[in-house]
């Protein structure tokens, strides 16, 4: 709808998922203009695909407690989280969920008409507030009416190219604004703001089909805060979701295996506990393929009635992609890459390093999930983080003294825009993004070791250099998906890097990270937060202890 | 396996052109074979989708003139693939969906709840369980006749939307909502059922339309066509007769 070339507000929001439109309804609640630019349209960021729940210590029936949450939750993490992180995210669960339902988000309910909730992985007690299986979708869509509601400015299908930034009076480097692709015009956009908030989601798609995830998860906006001069942390650390089919990486949510059901391996027989930690179960299930060719999973004797009631997006899923009807049948799964724990290092406030620049949802690391993920951690992460970059980006707005100066960014993308077509097509980055998921996905996914993680290095390193030889086919200026898919490609080999190099250096075993050649935890060396950041281009890391910005 | 794509491209001097695709693989999503294509016969095909699995929304095409998700559609020799009717096609199978979302503000279709700990027992909660789950694809405005012809009829997502609203037993503005789907809202739509078979999810946005006329007739409002006279449909301002709601 909005097609001017510059645009200035208060806020300026990159994204449109659930972290996103949190921090967008926050922000302007407390009183800035706010902007929501993405790369697709709101309903279709990656959070509409959440299945199985979001976690809040509601106490309904006096079993769960706030204590408990963060106990469960530090027990995944495996050292890597921060206890007043977590604590404050388990403290605000409950408001975070009355917020949603007081929004107008339909979760399923108990038969004391309060909301209903189910048992996930490792935790302690039945904590997952639902809405069906399609509890992200439903939760996503009441953010987007609200913003509706709430006269909220949507900049869709833009595509956040880069993060300017400018030195202030002190010196120190601050946010100005971003450039865009606007994918209907072609034209490079520059977006000014007094702060902006990346809340871009995960890049778990350079593991390309092995990974669950929406096709556009692709590391954007952590690339650009890197290039930026923002720090990332802890990024080798990535969920691998115990049950994805076998085929398609489609996930089949872990509430099915909460609701009961059994992994069973090619001789029919359970081999392990379904609900211990999901880096646990990844690599039992790989072990079991390794082993026997295939592993199942079975709710047949959940029975119909229930499989339809509560996991019906799950029977359509197996059917479609699999051909097989899980009521009756058991399906073949395989673990994939599911989400990224690490991401943009930020404060206690949601900034980043960079003044001004804010960031939340999957792209952030608040210190909440360390080394593995909680099934239902994330979406509540969103909400209730989201909130906190809403109020201080908005606060910052009010306070900051910086005028927005012309940037010698927005010349240099439009030069890259134009220069990019001529690049020459030798390579198709197609097939090397093919390539880079299936070694990614055999040497530095549930099971690592150094020789297997050097190697890839050495491959992702060439495609570096080969970029300048790959580039799109598509010449056109209108809606270059070919050119977007290509600049993702790019972002994506860049954090490829950074993953590599932070998971080679944290010789030892945790969470997520699993190290056949080092398969201890070793708190004293590396009971620490893998931090990276770019100096003149070059990526430099250092490992942290404790509150790292 | 062939298959054939209309395809349009702002630039081109000829407008929309169908070109034909030859597919190795069977029994395959459509979906799937596009993204085959695109990254092996043609990178120029142009079309959107994310999720793969039917909850976002952005791969509604049509598929012998029915709409579909490409993502959920098993591909067939001889498929002929176009994009959406009724909006603006931006590039091949890629329409500008922005003109048909704007009505979900236009109809108030969000919540307005005043209730700190709203009590929602299991069966209310029932009430809108499928109209809470759409998913935005907009196959419904491409299916609706009405829309075709008026582009400023709220349409059916819209409207289906503000039911979900209207149902919600948590809802303290339902006065509002049924006041602002009367203007070129739920009186325009001619049941034609269009939009059912279409959808993707299951739902019934007519059925859903029926709902409001309903609590519409139940807060005062009538179908402005009885208003005005004997089958005369055209003289739809959308006041309820006797100079106003009752409530
Ligand atoms: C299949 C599946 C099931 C899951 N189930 C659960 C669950 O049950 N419980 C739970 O807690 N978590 C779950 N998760 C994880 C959770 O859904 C995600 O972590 C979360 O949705 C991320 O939300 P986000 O707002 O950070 O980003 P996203 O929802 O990923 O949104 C990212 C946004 O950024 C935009 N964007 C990206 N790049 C650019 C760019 N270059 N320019 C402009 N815009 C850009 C996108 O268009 C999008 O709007 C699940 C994940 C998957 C994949
Ligand atoms: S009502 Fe159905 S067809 Fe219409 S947008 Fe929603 S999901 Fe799509
Ligand atoms: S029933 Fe109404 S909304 Fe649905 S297609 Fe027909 S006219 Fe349009």
């Amino acid at each position: 709808m909005n097609n001017r070339e510059t645009t200035q507000t208060d806020v300026l929001i990159i994204g449109a998922g659930g972290a996103a439109l949190s921090a967008a309804l926050k922000a302007q609640e407390h009183g800035a203009r706010v902007q929501v630019l993405s790369k697709s349209y709101p309903t279709r960021a990656q959070t509409c695909m959440a299945q199985g729940g979001i976690n809040a210590a509601l106490s309904h029936s006096g079993a769960d407690t706030v204590a408990l949450h963060v106990e469960d939750t530090l027990k995944s993490a495996q050292g890597l989280a921060l206890r007043d992180a977590v604590s404050l995210m388990c403290q605000q669960a409950p408001e975070a969920l009355a917020w949603l339902d007081r929004i107008g988000v339909p979760f399923s309910r108990n038969a004391k008409a309060q909301i209903a909730q189910r048992r996930l992985g490792g935790a302690s007690s039945e904590r997952a507030c639902y809405a069906q299986d399609y509890t992200g979708l439903k939760i996503l869509h009441t953010l987007y009416d609200q913003c509706n509601r709430h006269n909220i400015e949507f900049l869709n299908e833009r595509f956040l190219l880069n993060i300017c930034t400018q030195k202030d009076t002190h010196g120190n480097v601050c946010v100005s604004g971003v450039t865009a692709l606007n994918l209907r015009t072609g034209e490079v956009e520059m977006h000014e703001a007094a702060s902006v908030i990346v809340a871009t989601g995960g890049y778990s798609r350079i593991y390309h089909r092995h990974a669950t995830n929406a096709t556009g998860t692709t590391g954007d906006g952590i690339a650009a805060a890197l290039r930026a001069g923002a720090r990332l942390s802890d990024m080798e650390f990535i969920q691998f979701h115990p049950t994805a089919l076998k085929n398609s990486s489609v996930l089949i949510s872990e509430s099915a295996r909460g609701a009961g059901g059994y992994l069973l391996n090619a001789a029919h027989e359970r081999f392990t506990d379904e609900l211990a930690p999901r880096d646990i179960v990844a690599r039992e299930i790989l072990k079991e393929i390794e082993r026997g060719g295939a592993v199942y999973l079975d709710i047949r004797h959940l029975g119909e009635a229930f499989i339809d009631a509560q996991l019906p997006q799950e029977r359509k899923l197996a059917q479609l992609y699999e051909g097989i009807d899980p009521v009756y049948e058991i399906m073949p799964v395989k673990p994939a890459a599911h989400y990224c724990m690490g991401g943009i290092e930020v404060d206690a406030r949601s900034q980043t390093a960079v003044s001004g620049l804010f960031a939340c949802g999957e792209c952030a690391n608040h210190n909440v999930h360390g080394a593995n993920r909680l099934g239902g951690n994330s979406l509540l992460e969103l909400v209730v983080f989201g909130h906190q970059a809403g109020v201080n980006a908005a606060q910052y707005a009010q306070q900051t003294q910086n005028t927005c100066k012309p940037t010698e960014q927005l010349q240099k993308d439009r030069t890259f825009v134009e220069g990019v077509k001529y690049f020459t097509n030798q390579i198709d980055f197609y097939e090397k993004h093919r390539f880079m998921g299936n070694i990614f996905y055999n040497n530095a996914a549930i099971v690592r070791d150094e020789k297997g993680l050097k190697a890839v290095l050495a491959a992702v390193r060439q495609l570096q250099k080969e970029l300048p030889f790959m580039g799109p086919k598509d010449k056109s200026k209108v809606y270059n998906t070919n050119l977007v898919e290509f600049i993702e490609f790019g972002n994506m080999v860049e954090l490829a890097e950074v993953v590599l190099v932070s998971a080679i250096s944290r010789r030892e075993s945790r969470g997520a990270h699993f190290r056949s050649d080092a398969p201890q935890r070793d708190d004293e060396r590396f009971g620490a937060h893998t931090v990276a950041w770019k100096e003149e281009g070059v990526l430099c890391l250092d490992f942290i202890k404790g509150e790292v910005l | 396996m062939n298959i054939e794509v209309l395809r349009y491209c702002p630039a081109a001097p000829n407008g929309a052109q169908k070109v034909s695709y030859e597919l190795e693989a069977t029994g395959q999503t459509l979906l799937d074979a596009l993204t085959t294509i695109k990254t092996e016969q043609d990178a120029t095909l142009s079309f959107a989708s994310e999720c793969r699995s039917g909850v976002c929304g952005s791969c509604a095409m049509r598929v012998n003139g029915v709409e579909v998700l490409a993502c959920t559609y098993q591909v067939r020799e001889g498929d002929l693939i176009e994009p959406l009717r009724n909006m603006e096609v931006v590039r091949d199978l890629i329409v500008d969906v922005e003109s048909a979302l704007r009505f979900n503000q236009q109809a108030h279709a969000y919540g307005s709840v005043s209730v700190q700990t709203p009590s929602v027992t299991p069966e209310e909660e029932k009430i809108n369980e499928l109209q809470s789950a759409c998913i935005l694809c907009a196959s419904c405005y491409s299916a609706c006749p009405v829309y075709e012809l008026n582009s400023e009829f709220l349409g059916p997502f819209a409207l289906t939307r503000s039911w979900r609203y209207v149902s919600d037993v948590r809802e303290t503005e339902v006065v509002d909502k049924i006041a602002t789907v009367q203007d070129n809202g739920i009186w325009d739509c001619t049941l034609c059922n269009e939009c059912v078979p279409v959808c993707p999810v299951g739902i019934a946005p007519k059925q859903d339309i029926v709902m409001l006329r309903n609590k519409s007739g139940v807060m005062g409002y009538m179908d402005p066509s009885f208003a005005s006279g004997f089958g005369n449909g055209f003289g739809n301002d959308g006041t309820p007769n006797f100079g106003g709601p009752a409530f």
